[in-house]
Protein backbone atom coordinates (compact mmCIF):
# COMPACT_ATOMS: atom_id res chain seq x y z
CA UNK A 1 0.00 0.00 0.00
CA UNK A 2 2.77 2.25 0.57
CA UNK A 3 3.90 1.73 -3.18
CA UNK A 4 0.76 3.05 -3.68
CA UNK A 5 0.83 5.94 -2.09
CA UNK A 6 4.51 6.84 -3.36
CA UNK A 7 3.25 6.41 -6.67
CA UNK A 8 -0.12 8.31 -5.87
CA UNK A 9 2.22 11.17 -4.58
CA UNK A 10 4.56 11.09 -7.45
CA UNK A 11 1.98 11.52 -10.47
CA UNK A 12 0.20 14.25 -8.21
CA UNK A 13 2.87 16.51 -7.63
CA UNK A 14 4.13 15.91 -11.19
CA UNK A 15 0.95 16.52 -12.59
CA UNK A 16 0.26 19.75 -10.64
CA UNK A 17 3.61 21.33 -11.83
CA UNK A 18 2.59 20.67 -15.61
CA UNK A 19 -0.81 22.11 -14.31
CA UNK A 20 1.25 24.96 -13.25
CA UNK A 21 3.45 26.01 -16.32
CA UNK A 22 0.88 25.26 -18.78
CA UNK A 23 -1.90 27.00 -17.48
CA UNK A 24 0.32 30.29 -16.99
CA UNK A 25 0.45 30.69 -20.54
CA UNK A 26 -2.94 31.15 -20.90
CA UNK A 27 -3.95 34.62 -21.34
CA UNK A 28 -6.78 36.29 -19.10
CA UNK A 29 -9.37 36.46 -22.39
CA UNK A 30 -9.62 32.89 -22.11
CA UNK A 31 -10.30 32.60 -18.17
CA UNK A 32 -13.70 31.36 -17.98
CA UNK A 33 -13.24 28.77 -21.01
CA UNK A 34 -10.44 27.42 -18.79
CA UNK A 35 -12.86 27.19 -15.77
CA UNK A 36 -15.59 25.59 -18.31
CA UNK A 37 -12.84 23.06 -19.68
CA UNK A 38 -11.25 21.82 -16.22
CA UNK A 39 -14.10 21.56 -14.99
CA UNK A 40 -14.85 19.16 -17.99
CA UNK A 41 -11.60 17.58 -17.20
CA UNK A 42 -12.01 16.48 -13.55
CA UNK A 43 -15.51 15.18 -14.02
CA UNK A 44 -13.19 12.09 -15.02
CA UNK A 45 -14.57 11.33 -11.31
CA UNK A 46 -16.71 9.56 -14.00
CA UNK A 47 -14.50 6.62 -14.01
CA UNK A 48 -14.21 5.86 -10.59
CA UNK A 49 -18.35 6.20 -10.60
CA UNK A 50 -18.76 4.13 -13.41
CA UNK A 51 -17.58 1.38 -11.78
CA UNK A 52 -19.26 1.71 -8.85
CA UNK A 53 -22.84 2.02 -10.31
CA UNK A 54 -21.85 -0.45 -12.19
CA UNK A 55 -20.07 -3.80 -9.83
CA UNK A 56 -23.75 -4.06 -7.60
CA UNK A 57 -22.13 -4.67 -4.79
CA UNK A 58 -24.52 -3.60 -2.60
CA UNK A 59 -28.26 -1.30 -3.21
CA UNK A 60 -25.99 1.95 -1.60
CA UNK A 61 -23.50 1.93 -3.83
CA UNK A 62 -25.54 1.32 -6.75
CA UNK A 63 -27.73 4.13 -6.04
CA UNK A 64 -24.72 6.46 -4.91
CA UNK A 65 -22.86 5.15 -8.02
CA UNK A 66 -25.86 6.20 -10.31
CA UNK A 67 -26.10 9.70 -9.06
CA UNK A 68 -22.41 10.42 -9.50
CA UNK A 69 -22.53 9.07 -12.91
CA UNK A 70 -25.46 11.01 -13.28
CA UNK A 71 -23.65 14.26 -11.85
CA UNK A 72 -20.41 13.81 -13.85
CA UNK A 73 -21.82 13.00 -17.26
CA UNK A 74 -23.87 16.02 -17.13
CA UNK A 75 -20.63 18.07 -16.33
CA UNK A 76 -18.42 16.10 -18.41
CA UNK A 77 -21.30 17.11 -21.41
CA UNK A 78 -22.06 20.46 -20.38
CA UNK A 79 -18.24 21.32 -19.77
CA UNK A 80 -17.34 20.82 -23.42
CA UNK A 81 -20.04 21.66 -24.77
CA UNK A 82 -20.23 24.96 -23.26
CA UNK A 83 -16.66 25.35 -23.27
CA UNK A 84 -16.53 24.91 -27.28
CA UNK A 85 -19.46 27.66 -27.07
CA UNK A 86 -17.93 29.76 -25.69
CA UNK A 87 -13.98 29.77 -27.59
CA UNK A 88 -16.36 30.00 -30.55
CA UNK A 89 -17.69 33.16 -29.86
CA UNK A 90 -13.96 34.76 -29.58
CA UNK A 91 -13.35 36.32 -32.82
CA UNK A 92 -10.74 38.83 -34.48
CA UNK A 93 -11.14 41.62 -36.63
CA UNK A 94 -11.36 40.65 -39.80
CA UNK A 95 -8.52 41.78 -42.01
CA UNK A 96 -6.71 41.88 -38.68
CA UNK A 97 -3.00 40.99 -38.79
CA UNK A 98 -1.97 38.01 -36.83
CA UNK B 1 -3.81 -7.94 -22.10
CA UNK B 2 -7.73 -5.84 -21.38
CA UNK B 3 -5.56 -4.83 -18.45
CA UNK B 4 -2.74 -2.84 -20.50
CA UNK B 5 -4.83 -1.72 -22.80
CA UNK B 6 -6.94 -0.12 -19.70
CA UNK B 7 -4.16 1.74 -18.38
CA UNK B 8 -2.44 2.87 -22.14
CA UNK B 9 -6.36 4.09 -22.72
CA UNK B 10 -5.80 6.11 -19.24
CA UNK B 11 -2.34 7.19 -20.20
CA UNK B 12 -3.58 8.82 -23.68
CA UNK B 13 -6.48 10.74 -21.70
CA UNK B 14 -3.93 12.25 -19.07
CA UNK B 15 -1.62 13.19 -22.21
CA UNK B 16 -4.68 14.24 -23.89
CA UNK B 17 -5.94 16.53 -21.12
CA UNK B 18 -2.76 18.30 -20.80
CA UNK B 19 -2.67 18.59 -24.61
CA UNK B 20 -6.30 20.14 -24.19
CA UNK B 21 -5.11 23.07 -21.72
CA UNK B 22 -1.85 23.34 -23.57
CA UNK B 23 -3.52 24.51 -26.81
CA UNK B 24 -6.49 26.44 -24.73
CA UNK B 25 -3.81 29.48 -24.41
CA UNK B 26 -4.46 30.93 -27.78
CA UNK B 27 -8.32 31.71 -28.89
CA UNK B 28 -6.51 30.27 -32.60
CA UNK B 29 -5.87 26.58 -31.08
CA UNK B 30 -8.39 26.47 -28.09
CA UNK B 31 -11.10 24.52 -30.20
CA UNK B 32 -8.53 21.90 -30.86
CA UNK B 33 -7.89 21.92 -27.26
CA UNK B 34 -11.77 20.96 -26.64
CA UNK B 35 -11.33 18.45 -28.71
CA UNK B 36 -8.75 16.39 -27.70
CA UNK B 37 -9.81 17.01 -24.25
CA UNK B 38 -13.20 15.42 -25.34
CA UNK B 39 -11.34 12.27 -27.29
CA UNK B 40 -9.09 11.61 -24.24
CA UNK B 41 -12.64 11.45 -22.06
CA UNK B 42 -14.42 9.21 -24.36
CA UNK B 43 -11.13 6.78 -24.45
CA UNK B 44 -11.26 7.25 -20.77
CA UNK B 45 -14.87 6.00 -19.91
CA UNK B 46 -14.91 3.13 -22.75
CA UNK B 47 -11.78 1.94 -20.97
CA UNK B 48 -13.34 2.02 -17.70
CA UNK B 49 -16.33 0.44 -19.42
CA UNK B 50 -14.63 -2.93 -20.13
CA UNK B 51 -13.72 -3.06 -16.10
CA UNK B 52 -13.45 -6.68 -14.95
CA UNK B 53 -15.93 -5.94 -11.90
CA UNK B 54 -18.89 -4.10 -13.88
CA UNK B 55 -21.60 -6.88 -13.71
CA UNK B 56 -24.85 -4.24 -15.17
CA UNK B 57 -25.14 -1.47 -17.74
CA UNK B 58 -28.43 -0.78 -17.18
CA UNK B 59 -27.60 2.12 -14.54
CA UNK B 60 -24.66 3.36 -15.84
CA UNK B 61 -26.80 3.83 -19.13
CA UNK B 62 -29.82 5.12 -17.73
CA UNK B 63 -27.16 7.49 -15.45
CA UNK B 64 -25.46 8.42 -18.75
CA UNK B 65 -28.87 9.64 -20.37
CA UNK B 66 -29.81 11.77 -17.35
CA UNK B 67 -26.07 13.26 -16.66
CA UNK B 68 -26.60 14.60 -20.51
CA UNK B 69 -30.57 15.61 -19.91
CA UNK B 70 -29.04 18.55 -17.44
CA UNK B 71 -25.80 18.96 -18.81
CA UNK B 72 -26.76 19.73 -22.46
CA UNK B 73 -29.66 22.10 -21.79
CA UNK B 74 -27.26 23.99 -18.84
CA UNK B 75 -24.35 24.10 -21.47
CA UNK B 76 -26.23 24.99 -25.01
CA UNK B 77 -29.68 27.43 -23.66
CA UNK B 78 -27.10 29.11 -20.75
CA UNK B 79 -27.11 32.71 -21.59
CA UNK B 80 -23.60 34.14 -21.08
CA UNK B 81 -24.28 36.52 -18.32
CA UNK B 82 -25.30 33.45 -16.21
CA UNK B 83 -21.71 31.21 -17.23
CA UNK B 84 -20.61 32.15 -13.37
CA UNK B 85 -23.94 30.61 -12.05
CA UNK B 86 -23.09 27.58 -14.25
CA UNK B 87 -19.92 27.08 -13.21
CA UNK B 88 -20.93 27.07 -9.59
CA UNK B 89 -23.36 24.64 -10.12
CA UNK B 90 -21.06 22.27 -12.14
CA UNK B 91 -18.51 22.56 -9.59
CA UNK B 92 -21.37 21.37 -7.13
CA UNK B 93 -21.96 18.37 -9.15
CA UNK B 94 -18.08 17.29 -9.37
CA UNK B 95 -17.89 17.54 -5.95
CA UNK B 96 -21.11 15.97 -5.09
CA UNK B 97 -19.34 12.73 -7.71
CA UNK B 98 -16.37 12.88 -5.60
CA UNK B 99 -18.18 12.57 -2.51
CA UNK B 100 -20.98 9.98 -3.41
CA UNK B 101 -18.31 7.48 -4.54
CA UNK B 102 -15.94 8.19 -1.57
CA UNK B 103 -18.80 7.42 0.53
CA UNK B 104 -19.96 4.15 -1.67
CA UNK B 105 -16.10 2.71 -1.31
CA UNK B 106 -16.25 3.49 2.61
CA UNK B 107 -19.26 1.46 3.06
CA UNK B 108 -18.18 -1.22 0.80
CA UNK B 109 -14.67 -1.61 2.54
CA UNK B 110 -15.84 -0.88 5.95
CA UNK B 111 -13.00 -2.07 8.04
CA UNK B 112 -10.60 -3.29 5.39
CA UNK B 113 -9.65 0.19 4.50
CA UNK B 114 -5.59 0.78 4.96
CA UNK B 115 -4.96 4.23 7.18
CA UNK B 116 -3.37 5.59 4.04
CA UNK B 117 -6.57 4.72 1.81
CA UNK B 118 -8.94 6.40 4.43
CA UNK B 119 -6.87 9.19 5.10
CA UNK B 120 -7.15 10.10 1.31
CA UNK B 121 -10.62 9.44 1.40
CA UNK B 122 -11.86 11.70 4.59
CA UNK B 123 -9.91 14.23 2.02
CA UNK B 124 -12.33 12.99 -1.00
CA UNK B 125 -15.18 13.08 1.21
CA UNK B 126 -14.58 16.45 3.28
CA UNK B 127 -13.53 18.50 0.72
CA UNK B 128 -16.22 16.97 -1.48
CA UNK B 129 -19.32 17.73 0.87
CA UNK B 130 -17.90 21.13 1.51
CA UNK B 131 -17.67 21.92 -2.09
CA UNK B 132 -20.72 20.57 -2.70
CA UNK B 133 -22.92 22.69 -0.21
CA UNK B 134 -20.44 25.67 -0.84
CA UNK B 135 -20.62 25.94 -4.77
CA UNK B 136 -24.97 25.35 -4.31
CA UNK B 137 -24.74 28.61 -2.10
CA UNK B 138 -22.77 30.35 -4.12
CA UNK B 139 -24.82 29.99 -7.05
CA UNK B 140 -27.65 30.62 -4.82
CA UNK B 141 -26.08 34.31 -4.05
CA UNK B 142 -25.02 34.45 -8.32
CA UNK B 143 -28.89 33.89 -9.04
CA UNK B 144 -29.87 35.76 -6.32
CA UNK B 145 -32.39 33.47 -4.18
CA UNK B 146 -29.59 34.44 -1.43
CA UNK B 147 -28.92 37.74 -0.78
CA UNK B 148 -25.70 39.05 -2.69
CA UNK B 149 -23.94 40.93 0.46
CA UNK B 150 -22.15 39.16 3.25
CA UNK B 151 -23.81 37.95 6.57
CA UNK B 152 -21.57 37.52 9.47
CA UNK B 153 -21.95 37.41 13.27
CA UNK B 154 -20.01 37.77 15.84
CA UNK B 155 -17.16 34.71 16.60
CA UNK B 156 -17.99 33.46 13.07
CA UNK B 157 -15.14 32.52 11.90
CA UNK B 158 -13.98 30.62 15.32
CA UNK B 159 -17.12 28.41 15.14
CA UNK B 160 -16.60 28.02 11.24
CA UNK B 161 -13.33 26.67 12.16
CA UNK B 162 -14.13 24.81 15.18
CA UNK B 163 -16.83 22.53 12.58
CA UNK B 164 -14.07 22.37 9.85
CA UNK B 165 -11.41 21.04 12.79
CA UNK B 166 -13.86 18.77 14.42
CA UNK B 167 -14.64 16.97 11.33
CA UNK B 168 -10.60 16.54 10.27
CA UNK B 169 -10.63 15.64 13.72
CA UNK B 170 -13.35 13.04 13.77
CA UNK B 171 -11.60 11.94 10.29
CA UNK B 172 -8.13 11.37 12.14
CA UNK B 173 -9.70 9.07 15.27
CA UNK B 174 -11.74 7.20 12.64
CA UNK B 175 -8.19 6.36 10.72
CA UNK B 176 -6.78 5.06 14.09
CA UNK B 177 -9.89 3.35 15.18
CA UNK B 178 -11.88 1.67 12.23
CA UNK B 179 -14.82 0.08 14.04
CA UNK B 180 -16.11 3.76 14.84
CA UNK B 181 -18.25 3.43 11.69
CA UNK B 182 -20.63 5.52 13.16
CA UNK B 183 -18.30 8.55 13.09
CA UNK B 184 -18.37 8.36 9.29
CA UNK B 185 -22.01 10.28 8.92
CA UNK B 186 -21.13 12.95 11.17
CA UNK B 187 -18.36 13.86 8.68
CA UNK B 188 -20.31 14.02 6.35
CA UNK B 189 -22.78 16.72 7.96
CA UNK B 190 -20.28 18.81 9.39
CA UNK B 191 -18.91 19.43 5.78
CA UNK B 192 -21.90 19.72 4.62
CA UNK B 193 -22.27 22.60 7.26
CA UNK B 194 -18.79 23.61 6.96
CA UNK B 195 -19.14 24.13 2.98
CA UNK B 196 -22.92 26.81 3.64
CA UNK B 197 -20.54 28.36 6.61
CA UNK B 198 -17.99 28.96 4.62
CA UNK B 199 -19.92 30.63 1.88
CA UNK B 200 -22.39 32.88 4.03
CA UNK B 201 -20.02 35.93 4.71
CA UNK B 202 -18.48 35.81 1.32
CA UNK B 203 -20.41 39.10 -0.72
CA UNK B 204 -20.57 39.22 -4.53
CA UNK B 205 -17.54 41.19 -5.94
CA UNK B 206 -15.64 38.59 -4.03
CA UNK B 207 -17.06 35.26 -6.08
CA UNK B 208 -14.10 35.25 -8.48
CA UNK B 209 -11.48 34.48 -6.22
CA UNK B 210 -14.03 31.89 -4.28
CA UNK B 211 -15.46 30.25 -7.75
CA UNK B 212 -11.89 29.69 -8.63
CA UNK B 213 -10.84 27.93 -4.98
CA UNK B 214 -14.00 26.05 -5.23
CA UNK B 215 -12.77 24.83 -8.81
CA UNK B 216 -9.75 23.73 -6.84
CA UNK B 217 -11.59 22.02 -3.84
CA UNK B 218 -13.17 20.03 -6.33
CA UNK B 219 -10.33 19.10 -8.39
CA UNK B 220 -8.44 18.29 -5.19
CA UNK B 221 -11.54 16.12 -3.96
CA UNK B 222 -11.39 14.22 -7.32
CA UNK B 223 -7.85 14.09 -6.85
CA UNK B 224 -8.42 12.27 -3.63
CA UNK B 225 -10.69 9.98 -5.29
CA UNK B 226 -7.86 9.17 -7.37
CA UNK B 227 -5.47 7.75 -4.53
CA UNK B 228 -8.89 5.97 -3.23
CA UNK B 229 -9.23 3.98 -6.23
CA UNK B 230 -5.47 3.94 -7.19
CA UNK B 231 -6.38 5.33 -10.62
CA UNK B 232 -3.61 7.71 -12.07
CA UNK B 233 -5.78 9.07 -14.64
CA UNK B 234 -7.43 10.40 -11.73
CA UNK B 235 -5.02 12.05 -9.79
CA UNK B 236 -3.26 13.56 -13.16
CA UNK B 237 -7.34 15.58 -13.71
CA UNK B 238 -7.74 16.19 -10.35
CA UNK B 239 -4.40 17.62 -10.06
CA UNK B 240 -4.54 19.93 -13.48
CA UNK B 241 -8.18 21.12 -12.33
CA UNK B 242 -6.50 21.67 -8.37
CA UNK B 243 -4.12 23.83 -10.05
CA UNK B 244 -6.10 25.67 -11.99
CA UNK B 245 -8.38 27.04 -9.64
CA UNK B 246 -5.86 27.84 -7.51
CA UNK B 247 -3.65 29.28 -9.29
CA UNK B 248 -6.88 31.67 -11.18
CA UNK B 249 -7.66 32.18 -7.30
CA UNK B 250 -3.98 33.52 -6.71
CA UNK B 251 -4.87 35.76 -9.46
CA UNK B 252 -7.68 37.34 -8.24
CA UNK B 253 -6.44 37.84 -4.70
CA UNK B 254 -3.61 39.70 -6.43
CA UNK B 255 -6.10 42.02 -8.55
CA UNK B 256 -7.74 43.05 -5.07
CA UNK B 257 -4.62 43.32 -3.40
CA UNK B 258 -5.93 41.32 -0.75
CA UNK B 259 -5.02 37.94 0.84
CA UNK B 260 -6.68 34.68 1.29
CA UNK B 261 -7.54 35.01 4.43
CA UNK B 262 -9.41 38.24 3.72
CA UNK B 263 -11.26 37.08 1.05
CA UNK B 264 -12.60 33.83 3.26
CA UNK B 265 -12.73 35.40 6.72
CA UNK B 266 -12.68 38.97 5.86
CA UNK B 267 -16.44 39.52 5.44
CA UNK B 268 -15.65 42.24 3.04
CA UNK B 269 -18.20 44.38 1.97
CA UNK B 270 -20.59 44.46 4.27
CA UNK B 271 -23.07 47.63 4.63
CA UNK B 272 -20.54 50.16 6.55
CA UNK B 273 -21.83 52.27 8.80
CA UNK B 274 -20.30 55.81 6.81
CA UNK B 275 -19.31 58.26 9.81
CA UNK B 276 -20.33 61.70 9.29
CA UNK B 277 -18.44 63.18 6.24
CA UNK B 278 -22.14 63.43 4.06
CA UNK B 279 -20.16 66.45 2.65
CA UNK B 280 -22.02 67.42 -0.35
CA UNK B 281 -20.24 67.46 -3.41
CA UNK B 282 -21.10 68.32 -6.99
CA UNK B 283 -20.84 66.22 -9.94
CA UNK B 284 -21.29 67.33 -13.54
CA UNK B 285 -23.97 65.17 -15.31
CA UNK B 286 -24.49 65.32 -19.39
CA UNK B 287 -26.80 64.16 -21.74
CA UNK B 288 -26.47 61.35 -24.36
CA UNK B 289 -26.47 64.39 -27.16
CA UNK B 290 -23.02 65.71 -25.15
CA UNK B 291 -21.53 62.85 -24.80
CA UNK B 292 -22.60 61.40 -28.08
CA UNK B 293 -20.58 64.56 -29.74
CA UNK B 294 -17.40 64.17 -27.31
CA UNK B 295 -17.11 60.96 -28.19
CA UNK B 296 -17.45 61.52 -31.94
CA UNK B 297 -14.62 63.66 -31.92
CA UNK B 298 -12.16 61.87 -29.70
CA UNK B 299 -9.49 59.84 -31.84
CA UNK B 300 -9.62 56.71 -29.29
CA UNK B 301 -11.87 55.68 -26.73
CA UNK B 302 -11.61 53.15 -23.71
CA UNK B 303 -14.39 51.23 -22.68
CA UNK B 304 -14.19 50.09 -19.30
CA UNK B 305 -16.78 47.64 -18.86
CA UNK B 306 -17.94 46.12 -14.91
CA UNK B 307 -20.45 43.99 -13.27
CA UNK B 308 -22.74 46.47 -14.32
CA UNK B 309 -22.98 45.86 -17.75
CA UNK B 310 -23.54 42.21 -17.01
CA UNK B 311 -26.50 42.79 -14.87
CA UNK B 312 -28.26 45.35 -17.74
CA UNK B 313 -27.67 42.81 -20.34
CA UNK B 314 -25.86 45.96 -22.34
CA UNK B 315 -23.25 43.96 -24.26
CA UNK B 316 -24.68 44.06 -27.69
CA UNK B 317 -25.56 48.03 -27.36
CA UNK B 318 -21.91 48.13 -26.22
CA UNK B 319 -21.21 46.40 -29.63
CA UNK B 320 -23.20 48.92 -31.40
CA UNK B 321 -21.54 51.99 -29.86
CA UNK B 322 -18.47 50.34 -30.87
CA UNK B 323 -19.49 49.62 -34.03
CA UNK B 324 -20.68 53.16 -35.03
CA UNK B 325 -17.88 54.74 -33.68
CA UNK B 326 -15.02 52.45 -34.81
CA UNK B 327 -17.04 53.70 -38.56
CA UNK B 328 -15.98 56.89 -37.79
CA UNK B 329 -12.33 55.79 -37.14
CA UNK B 330 -12.24 56.32 -33.95
CA UNK B 331 -9.65 53.58 -32.19
CA UNK B 332 -12.47 51.93 -29.47
CA UNK B 333 -10.63 49.22 -26.85
CA UNK B 334 -12.03 47.36 -23.84
CA UNK B 335 -9.83 48.24 -20.67
CA UNK B 336 -10.45 44.88 -19.02
CA UNK B 337 -9.78 44.58 -14.83
CA UNK B 338 -9.27 40.55 -13.91
CA UNK B 339 -12.08 41.15 -11.28
CA UNK B 340 -14.46 42.85 -13.58
CA UNK B 341 -17.78 40.85 -13.09
CA UNK B 342 -18.47 37.67 -11.15
CA UNK B 343 -15.95 35.34 -12.31
CA UNK B 344 -12.27 35.21 -13.53
CA UNK B 345 -13.13 36.21 -17.58
CA UNK B 346 -16.06 37.07 -17.34
CA UNK B 347 -16.19 40.14 -19.45
CA UNK B 348 -14.53 38.78 -21.89
CA UNK B 349 -16.81 36.20 -22.52
CA UNK B 350 -19.71 38.14 -22.49
CA UNK B 351 -18.01 40.89 -25.23
CA UNK B 352 -16.40 38.11 -27.55
CA UNK B 353 -20.46 36.92 -27.15
CA UNK B 354 -21.58 40.24 -29.15
CA UNK B 355 -19.20 39.78 -31.51
CA UNK B 356 -16.37 42.44 -30.22
CA UNK B 357 -13.01 41.45 -31.79
CA UNK B 358 -11.02 39.73 -29.05
CA UNK B 359 -8.00 42.15 -29.92
CA UNK B 360 -10.18 44.92 -28.83
CA UNK B 361 -9.89 43.44 -25.38
CA UNK B 362 -7.13 44.58 -23.30
CA UNK B 363 -5.92 43.34 -20.02
CA UNK B 364 -5.29 45.69 -17.76
CA UNK B 365 -1.62 46.00 -17.60
CA UNK B 366 -1.02 46.48 -21.49
CA UNK B 367 -3.54 49.28 -21.29
CA UNK B 368 -3.02 51.21 -18.26
CA UNK B 369 0.63 52.75 -19.81
CA UNK B 370 -2.13 54.15 -21.93
CA UNK B 371 -4.69 56.03 -20.81
CA UNK B 372 -3.24 59.32 -21.01
CA UNK B 373 -3.28 59.65 -25.01
CA UNK B 374 -7.13 57.90 -24.43
CA UNK B 375 -9.37 61.19 -24.99
CA UNK B 376 -12.21 58.92 -23.45
CA UNK B 377 -12.57 56.99 -20.87
CA UNK B 378 -15.81 55.58 -20.72
CA UNK B 379 -17.02 53.16 -17.97
CA UNK B 380 -19.78 50.89 -17.97
CA UNK B 381 -21.45 49.35 -14.49
CA UNK B 382 -17.60 49.78 -13.36
CA UNK B 383 -17.22 51.47 -9.81
CA UNK B 384 -14.27 50.31 -7.58
CA UNK B 385 -11.61 49.09 -9.79
CA UNK B 386 -11.35 53.11 -11.03
CA UNK B 387 -11.54 54.66 -7.50
CA UNK B 388 -8.13 56.61 -7.59
CA UNK B 389 -8.39 56.48 -3.40
CA UNK B 390 -7.03 52.70 -4.01
CA UNK B 391 -3.69 54.48 -4.56
CA UNK B 392 -3.03 56.86 -1.79
CA UNK B 393 -5.92 55.84 0.39
CA UNK B 394 -4.41 53.99 3.53
CA UNK B 395 -8.02 54.17 5.17
CA UNK B 396 -9.45 53.35 2.16
CA UNK B 397 -10.73 48.97 2.40
CA UNK B 398 -9.51 48.49 -1.40
CA UNK B 399 -6.30 50.63 -0.74
CA UNK B 400 -3.42 49.31 -2.59
CA UNK B 401 -5.76 47.11 -4.90
CA UNK B 402 -4.70 47.72 -8.56
CA UNK B 403 -7.11 50.00 -10.86
CA UNK B 404 -7.57 50.66 -14.51
CA UNK B 405 -6.16 54.73 -14.72
CA UNK B 406 -9.29 55.99 -15.85
CA UNK B 407 -8.40 59.37 -14.37
CA UNK B 408 -5.24 60.07 -16.58
CA UNK B 409 -7.68 60.06 -19.69
CA UNK B 410 -8.91 63.62 -20.98
CA UNK B 411 -12.41 63.08 -20.96
CA UNK B 412 -13.49 60.62 -18.49
CA UNK B 413 -17.48 59.19 -18.61
CA UNK B 414 -19.38 57.29 -16.15
CA UNK B 415 -22.95 55.30 -17.14
CA UNK B 416 -24.15 54.90 -13.98
CA UNK B 417 -27.67 54.54 -12.34
CA UNK B 418 -27.23 57.00 -9.66
CA UNK B 419 -24.63 57.78 -7.02
CA UNK B 420 -24.81 55.23 -4.89
CA UNK B 421 -21.35 53.50 -3.90
CA UNK B 422 -20.21 50.56 -5.53
CA UNK B 423 -19.21 47.30 -3.68
CA UNK B 424 -16.05 47.96 -1.15
CA UNK B 425 -18.65 50.52 -0.24
CA UNK B 426 -16.85 52.96 -0.72
CA UNK B 427 -17.30 56.57 -2.77
CA UNK B 428 -15.76 56.82 -5.84
CA UNK B 429 -13.17 60.05 -6.39
CA UNK B 430 -12.98 59.70 -9.59
CA UNK B 431 -16.77 61.18 -10.03
CA UNK B 432 -15.83 64.54 -8.67
CA UNK B 433 -12.96 64.93 -10.86
CA UNK B 434 -12.99 68.42 -13.50
CA UNK B 435 -12.66 66.04 -16.35
CA UNK B 436 -15.76 63.73 -15.49
CA UNK B 437 -19.02 63.34 -17.08
CA UNK B 438 -21.78 61.25 -15.00
CA UNK B 439 -24.27 59.93 -17.76
CA UNK B 440 -26.87 58.99 -15.04
CA UNK B 441 -29.42 55.63 -16.54
CA UNK B 442 -29.67 52.19 -16.96
CA UNK B 443 -26.42 51.01 -18.93
CA UNK B 444 -28.00 49.43 -21.90
CA UNK B 445 -30.54 52.19 -21.99
CA UNK B 446 -28.31 55.19 -22.11
CA UNK B 447 -25.88 53.11 -24.63
CA UNK B 448 -28.09 52.55 -26.66
CA UNK B 449 -28.93 56.55 -26.60
CA UNK B 450 -25.49 57.13 -26.99
CA UNK B 451 -25.93 54.72 -30.51
CA UNK B 452 -28.91 56.93 -31.37
CA UNK B 453 -27.76 60.37 -30.97
CA UNK B 454 -24.61 59.06 -33.09
CA UNK B 455 -26.97 58.04 -35.87
CA UNK B 456 -28.54 60.96 -36.03
CA UNK B 457 -25.64 62.88 -36.51
CA UNK B 458 -24.03 61.26 -39.37
CA UNK B 459 -26.91 61.94 -41.33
Amino acid sequence: MSSNLADGLFVFVLAGFVGFEVIRRISPLLHTPLMSLTNAISAISLVGSIVIAGSEKSQLSTILGTIAVTASMANVVGGFVITDRMIKMFKRREGAKR
Amino acid sequence: MKLYFVQFAYLAAAASFIMALRWLSHPTTARRGVRIGEFGMALAVVATLLHKDIISYEWIFIAFFLGSAIGIPLAVWMPMTHVPQRTALSHAFGALAASLVGTAEYYLHTGELSAFTMGALGIEVILGYLTFTGSLMAFGKLQELLPGRPIVFKGQNFFNLSVLALAVGLTIYLIFNPGQTELFPIIVVLSLIFGVLLIIPIGGADMPTVIALLNSYAGLSAAAMGFVLDNKLLIVAGALDGASGFMLSVIMCKAMNRSFTNVLFGGFGQVQAVAGEVEQRTVRSASPAEAASLLETASSVFIVPGYGMAVAQAQHKVRELYDALTKRGVDVRFAIHPVAGRMPGHMNVLLAEADIPYDRLSEMDDINPEFPQADVALIIGANDVTNPAARYDKNSPIHGMPILDTDKARTVMVIKRGMASGFAGVENELFYMDKTMMLFGDAKAFTADLVKELAANHD
